[in-house]
Order: structure tokens, then sequence, then C-alpha cells
């Protein structure tokens, strides 16, 4: 059934209070380091000293010989995996190599990389346990940057590593994991046509996903082998995977149970914590709690990707595109699998091109392995291409929105990865954005406007949920997907619509493996779309039971009720007539007409809406010390259509926040070592509440028809746009291009020191 | 190494424990005493998941030592309600959407309570400026400036009352 008719909607589109709330506000909430486990051990991981080093012995007999040491474990403890693709998680990964990132095996291949693991009595013992454990190193030569890791001399992070991708297949190891191409139309004969062509190469550095909440679980591994895990993570079902395939456990033996997950936008979609826990609880007999601190957070988990961005556009006078072209080269850190990919797909999807080549490249480094960060690989290369197109916007003397409308892909766009776009709203995004009061106001001295936009794809996929009545007329919505921003509340919303009944009356809750089908995890901005389809779904199966109930009660067909406002009612005067059955009294006579009434539905959900951003940030340089102030911030989106319209704005206000600390001042430092030397959020600086003004939103709703609501993911994209506005935005203010991230106070005040004159801009 | 005994009050109830010289007030808070509403993201006082009041003032409780508390008046997330009646903050908090996955929630409020303690009428600047300490990483704050200054109106009425 569709429920796209918006003025017919009772609960969808309003703004209630999420079900999870009081216990939030209250400190109720149960995260993962707020778990324990009668007979509990403490469990603390050791990490490498250093960026890349030969493992030449571990002597852990001093640290098991500890009072209080219960275990001891290292990669031998660990079955050695065989190289195979993994699809557990969001991008792509190896289960050999996340074996490897557990626990370190024969070479340690980042400042931070597990090396080995202890369970004691309790936190101290713990602690003093990994000074006694002793790893003998032969330091090898290290590679931090990218390109650096791309030259001819690099040292090689693994022997057994050739380039995919490339012609003929290479005999020598390599950085390079992966080379990709995508191409549409012709370039050459493209940039043979531009009157105009800007070509310039932009950067982004890694930066950490910093969730608040460190990674945490605790564990139990029984006598008979079965296993409890409970850990934050975005996917108790890819906790699970992960753990039977690392430790050789059959998965009905393992039950996975999600804590309440303080923050992930992509950095929990992986483990780290949970097989090495097992290990440790398997050989102490135990259960086992470990929890990272933030410096282990900083130095062995995340980031994501960073990377070079070398853009070339070809256009005719008018505006219109007649050519672009990009080369990325993505950090993947110590393993393959950066999502240069995604950043290649992403990058020019906003635009209606004929003429298109893209290639990517995926370059391992002595850096932490890459995690997903809200929409992976795009806001890299959209950093460089939208403000690539702000370059060319200023060059031909175009307003900016007025070039992004001229060239916009709209419905039966062919995007240069291939697939053809339907009922997508970028367009609106932009003319919003246009039309909206802020692009009109006036900026004083030294202030500036900048505009971007985004895409990214959304996905859907596997998911399972139950919605069982209860014999008070009340429902719980049984799924899978950890909430991470208020989703219960919209499969709440979702499930009362459907049923006609009031929201507070439907109870939300997120289960374990072991209570609810499988369900691909939190992330891809998936859970609104795919989840609220399986409870969609499974609630219109409750309401075909229901009828039926109606129907056996009055001895009449099914086919002869229907159910509105909560209610069964003879569909029609031939029907017969009868009071109205509400959902409550049919609930309480369910005994007698057939037993309990629930359904669970488990889908593979396809068609997810893309989304597209558009974004307006005012900022203000202050000359002397090159600080930038975001004065004012717009974000445009097409949100399908909103089931919860805050949570909606707060995606949107985040993603923006998260963009503008990835613009103006989050990156790692390392020394010459390689070793990471601001491991904390005193010298890694996140924007606080005085960086920033309100952020406004602006809810373009183009609803996806694929969806019963029309609802697509609104979560990751708001994060794409917002490094080249800002940047744009400092162009416009100072006339300086910073085509380097972050542009932070030093980087700008270097340029603006050089500056004087010519300006940049074309005043 | 014997344990120190800490005589103290915690949201209003008097409260005795043991604790090593070295465990922080967050430890106890968390370990001995079950008072796991605050939360611990960088124990270096950055990031403020953690923040309690101590005799009127927001403090970092991974920065303060259990032993300190001795004779100290001590609030906790968990004291911050009136019993099933939300404080003001946090009801605004939840009519605004003011938290997304909630971790930082509990010293957010904790934070912005502190400072309708002190002033009912904070400009947003001020709040700004005061909840600098209280590092979210989901919402970008919007939504949290709005509900502290909403919950400042609404005790400005009830004050006026």
């Amino acid at each position: 059934m569709s429920y796209l008719d918006k003025e017919s909607l009772k609960v969808v589109g309003t703004r209630p209070i999420r079900p999870d709330g009081v216990d939030k506000v209250i400190g109720r909430a149960s995260f993962g380091a707020d778990m324990t486990m009668p007979g509990m051990l403490w469990g603390k991981v050791k990490r490498s000293p250093h960026a890349h080093a030969r493992i030449v012995r571990i002597d852990t007999s001093k640290a098991a010989a500890l009072p209080g040491v219960r275990a001891v474990v290292t990669a031998a403890d660990f079955p050695d995996i065989a190289n195979e693709e993994a699809f557990v998680g969001e991008g792509p990964m190896n289960f050999r190599d996340l074996s490897r990132n557990c626990l370190a095996r024969g070479k340690v291949l980042y400042d931070g990389h597990a090396v080995a693991a202890v369970a004691a009595t309790s936190q101290a013992i713990a602690d003093e346990a990994l000074d006694l454990i002793e790893v003998e190193y032969q330091v090898l030569p290290h590679v931090i940057d990218v390109e650096a890791a791309m030259a001819e001399d690099a040292p090689i992070l693994h022997d057994d590593l050739f380039t995919q991708g490339v012609d003929p297949k290479p005999t020598k190891p390599s950085n390079v994991a992966k080379k990709i191409t995508f191409t549409k139309g012709d370039i050459a004969k493209g940039f043979a046509e531009a009157e105009v062509v800007i070509e310039q190469k932009y950067t982004t550095q890694p930066v950490h996903q910093a969730y608040i909440e460190p990674h945490a679980c605790v564990v139990a591994v029984g006598n008979d082998g079965q296993c409890t895990v409970y850990s934050s993570s975005q996917g108790q079902f890819m906790v699970r995977a992960y753990c039977a395939k690392l430790l050789n456990i059959d998965i009905a033996n393992i039950r996975a149970i999600p804590s309440e997950i303080g923050g992930g936008f992509g950095g929990k979609t992986l483990v780290y914590l949970e097989p090495v826990a097992l290990a440790l609880s398997k050989k102490s007999g135990r259960p086992v709690k470990i929890v990272m601190s933030r410096e282990d957070v900083f130095r062995g988990t995340g980031p994501a990707a960073g990377g070079t961005i070398e853009v070339k556009i070809g256009a005719k006078k008018s505006g219109r595109i007649v050519a672009a072209e990009l080369v990325l080269k993505y950090q993947a850190g110590a393993f393959p699998g950066s999502p240069v990919g995604p950043g290649c797909m992403c990058a020019f999807a906003m635009y209606d091109l004929d003429n298109v080549h893209i290639t990517g490249y995926d370059v391992v480094s002595n850096r932490p392995k890459v995690a997903a960060y809200r929409a992976p690989g795009a806001p890299n290369s959209s950093f460089g291409v939208e403000s690539c197109i702000d370059e060319l916007a200023r060059e031909l003397k175009i307003d900016p929105l007025a070039l992004r409308e001229m060239n916009a892909a709209r419905d039966g766009t062919k995007t240069p990865y291939g697939p053809t776009l339907v009922n997508v709203g970028y367009l609106q995004t932009v003319e919003a954005a246009k039309n909206h009061e802020h692009y009109k106001t006036k900026l004083g001295p030294n202030q500036g406007r900048g505009v971007a936009s985004g895409f990214w794809f959304n996905i859907g996929g596997e998911s399972s949920a139950a919605v069982h009545v209860n014999e008070d007329g009340t429902v719980a919505v049984v799924e899978g997907n950890p909430d991470i921003g208020g989703s219960r509340a919209s499969m709440a919303m979702m499930a009362a619509e459907v049923l006609g009944i009031a929201y507070e009356k439907v109870r939300p809750i997120v289960a374990d493996t072991a209570s609810v089908g499988f369900t691909f995890l939190t992330g891809g901005s998936r859970v609104t779309f795919a989840t609220g389809m399986a409870v969609t779904q499974a609630a219109e199966k409750v309401v075909e039971q229901l009828k039926s109930r109606a129907a056996a009660i009055w001895d009449i067909s099914p086919e002869a009720v229907e159910w509105k406002e909560g209610k069964a009612w003879p569909a029609g005067a031939n029907a017969g007539s009868f009071e109205p059955l509400s959902l409550a009294e049919i609930a309480m006579k369910s005994g007698r007409t057939g037993g309990p009434i629930s359904a669970e539905v488990s889908i593979n959900a396809q068609g997810a809406g893309p989304g597209f951003a558009t974004h307006i940030c005012d900022v203000e340089v202050d000359r002397e010390t090159g600080h930038v102030k975001i004065l004012r911030y717009t974000a445009v989106q097409d949100v399908g259509r909103a089931i919860h319209p805050s949570y909606v704005e707060g995606q949107m206000q985040g993603g923006v926040t998260q963009g503008i600390g990835w613009a103006l001042n989050e990156e790692y430092i390392y020394d010459k070592d390689g070793r990471l030397e601001n491991p904390g959020f005193l010298d890694y600086r996140v924007p606080v509440a005085s960086d920033l003004p309100m952020i406004e939103t602006v809810m373009v709703e183009v609803p996806n028809p694929r969806h019963p609501f029309g609802a697509r993911g609104v979560g990751e994209v708001p994060i794409v746009p917002p490094m080249a506005a800002v940047a744009n935005a400092i162009a416009d203010a100072v006339g300086a291009r910073m085509r380097h991230l972050p542009m932070s106070p030093p980087k700008l005040s270097a340029v603006l020191d050089e500056q004087d004159p010519p300006r940049l801009a074309a005043e | 190494m014997s344990k120190h005994h800490v005589t103290t009050t915690i949201n209003g109830e008097p409260a005795e424990y043991l604790c090593e010289a070295q465990q922080t007030m967050l430890d106890v808070l968390r370990d001995e005493l079950g008072l796991t509403g605050s939360k611990e993201g960088c124990s270096s006082g950055d990031c403020g998941a953690c923040t309690v009041i101590v005799d009127g003032n927001i403090v970092c409780s991974c920065l303060m030592l259990g032993v300190e508390a001795e004779g100290r008046t001590i609030q906790t997330i968990e004291g911050i309600a009136n019993g099933d009646t939300l404080h003001p903050v946090q009801q605004k908090f939840l009519e605004h959407a003011a938290l997304q996955c909630g971790f930082c929630t509990p010293g957010l409020i904790v934070a912005a309570k502190a400072l309708l303690d002190t002033t009912l009428n904070p400009t947003e600047e001020e709040a700004r400026y005061w909840l600098a300490g209280n590092l979210c990483r989901c919402t970008g704050y919007d939504k949290v400036l709005r509900a502290v200054m909403d919950a400042a109106e609404v005790m400005r009425q009830e004050a006026g009352r």
C-alpha cells in the first residue's frame, strides 16, 4: 500500500517525543560501557608504538604470571584467516585484514595497531600486565602520505598486495591496492569543444568520526561454547558475523545484543574489540569487558579517508560543461578498502554531463584502517569538484547556483557510473536555495558567501521487523537496527499510521540477533527506508489479520471488512450492520478467534531514492589570525518525505557541523616516526557550540515512490557539500582560494599574508 | 594499599563509599555506585560527557578524584529530575529532539541546568559559550540551544508566578 497522500496522514510528518527519550535524558539508557556481568574481568589492549615494524617476538609470560591476570591473547590465539572478501559491513572489507586489524600478525602497520590483550580482575592489574608484555620489534621504514605511498621507492606494507585493475598484471607488490575508472562519452572530444578549462588539485585530510562514545563491549563464552556479545555497534548482526568468522564459531552459537550506541557515523560498522574479548573470555572462562580510551579510539579506529582530488572541467562560455575529468587518490590506511569507488561515483552525480573520465586509486599507508564515515568517499571528491565548479563560475562571472541549474542532473540523466536517475530532486534544491532569503542578504567587509551541492546514493537492503498486537491493544514493534538518531520514533510512527492507532500505543524495541530476523546494519541511510518498509509491511499483515478476526466475530467474509481509523468496519451496507470493532477490542478476543495476532516480515528492500543537497554558507574571515567564523548556514535537501521532521533536520544539522569541522579544523598530526601526535579532543578539535550559528534547514520533499511513505535516506548527504561551501565562501570573502583542508587559522593566515595584492576572486 | 572512606552527599542523599586514591570521581560514580548516567568520552576533561555539579559548580568528574568528594554536595544526571517530573531542560531536550544518540546528553543537561541555576536570562551566545565544554557530534548543537533557551523561558515563567 502507499501512503504518499500527505493530507491523509495523522502520525507520519508530526514531531512526537521519541520512545527512548526519557531514558536518555535521565541517564538510564544503557550504552556499551554501562553493562556489567557477574564475575566479569577487565580487558585491555596493548598497542604498537611504531608505524611500521616486524614483530620479532612477543613474550607474554611475565604478564600471564601477574596475580589477577586470567588470560593473555595475541594473534596466535586466533585462526589465521584466509584472504576472503566480506560484505558484512558498510564498504569493502576482507576477513583476513579485519582479523589482522583486531590483533596484528607478523607486522604492525600503524601507531596504535593492537598486538596483544589481557584480561584481569581489575583495570589497574590489566594496565600493569600490558606493561609486562614484551614485544620485540624490527622497525621498518614507514609512509603516511598518500602520494608518498604511491611512489616507486615507497616502503611496501603488504608483500602480497598487487594493484588490481591495471593491465598487464603487475609483478611487483605495491601500496596501490586498486585502480578504477569510469568513462562516459569522449573526454578528448569534450575538452576540444571547451572554451574555458579549469584544472586544479585539492586535498582533504583523513578525519575521525569522533563519536563521543568510545568502543565498548562485554562478552561471555559459556562452557558449552555459547557466546553472548553485548556491545555498541551499528549492527548486532554485523558483530555476530565478524566474530563467527574471525574465531571460527557457528553463527548460531553467538547472540549479539546491541547496547544503545553513542554515535557511529560509519565508524562502528566493523569490530575491533568483540573478537578479542571473546578470545579472552574463552581462555579465562569468565565474562570480559573492554572499553577503549579516547586515545585508543584515535590511534586504533576509524578514520575516514582523506586524499587528493585532481579536477579538470571544460565548459562553454555559456556555462554549459562539456568535459569533466577527475583523478582521486584515497587513503585506505593499513589495509585496502578506501571508499574511492563511491568517491568516483558521487563526484559528478549532480550534473548532466556527456563526457566524463574518472580514475580512482585505493592506497594503503601506515595509518589506521579507514572506516566508513557518513557518505563515505563523497565529501572528498565533492570538495574538489564543487570548489572547481565555483572557480569556473567566477571565471565565467556566472552565479554559482545558476551554473549548477544549467548543468543539473534531473530525471532521465544517465550518471557517469551507469544508472539513470529517476524521481530525483536536485534541481529543486538548487531552486530553493536560489529563492531562499539567505541567498539575497547583503554581506559586510571580509564576509563571503559560498554554495555547494552534494549527492549520495542511499541504500536499501535486508531488513526484518515484527509487529505484535498485545492483548490490551498496545503494539510492540521489533526491529534489528540500532537506533543511532531517533529511528525508533520513525518505526513506531509508521506502524501507528498503518494500524490507525495512537503513536503512544506503539512500543518499538531494537532486538538482539536471536529475537528478530536478519537485518543489515544501521548505515547507508537505509533504516527509515528499508526497515521502515519492513515495519510497514508487517503492520499491513497485522491489519489483514485484524480484519479476518472481525469477520470471524461478525461471521462475515474477511473481504467484507475494511480497516480505517484503527477499527474494523463492515465494508458497505451489503456486509451487514455491525458496530465497528477497535484494535483493542479485537486484541482482547484474539484467544477465541485464532490466537495471538502478529506478523514478521523479512525483505531485501530495493528502490532507495538518492539524496541531493545544496548548501549556502556565509563566513567572516579575521584577516589577522586567519580564523573563519561561520556567520550563517542554510542546508537545503531533498528528503523524500520526512517521517519525523525534527530528526531529519537533526541529521542535516549534524552532517553540516561535521563537514564544517572537516573544513576548518580536523586533521591528524603525525611526527617524523609516524606516531599520532593529537590523539585527544584537546588537539583534535571538533566543532563546539560556540563555533557555530543555528544551522537552518530547508526540507524539499520529492517523495520516493518506492517507499510506502515516500522516504529516502537523509543521514549522509548533509556532510557532502560543507567543505566546498566553506571554501567557496572564504574565496568570496577574501579572495583566497583554499584548496587544501583543513582551512585552519595558520594555513589561511599564511595564504592571506602572501596575498597582498593581487586578489584571486573577481572583485 | 588501603582504600579511603568518603562521606558525601549525592543527589540529595547521604552517600558513603570506599575508593582508591587514584580513582576518579567518574569511576566511583560508575563503577562503585552504579550511577552510569555520567559518561566517559575522553577522561581528559575535553568532552564534558561526565559533567556533574559539585557545590554548585560544573566539574568534569573525570578530572576530580573520588576522595575529593568528601564533605561536598554532588549532583549527577540521575538527580536532575524531581522524581517523575523532568527538569524543564530535560523536557525541552525531548520536545526539541535535542538528542540523537543520547551519549553526550547527560553532560549537556547537567551543564545546561547549572547555567539556568545561575541565570534565567542567558543570551544564545552566553549559552553557547557555557556549553562549549560539552562535545556533541550528532546534533550540530542547533536543537540543543533551542531546548536550553526554551527551558529558560519556561523557568522564567515559573519564577514569575
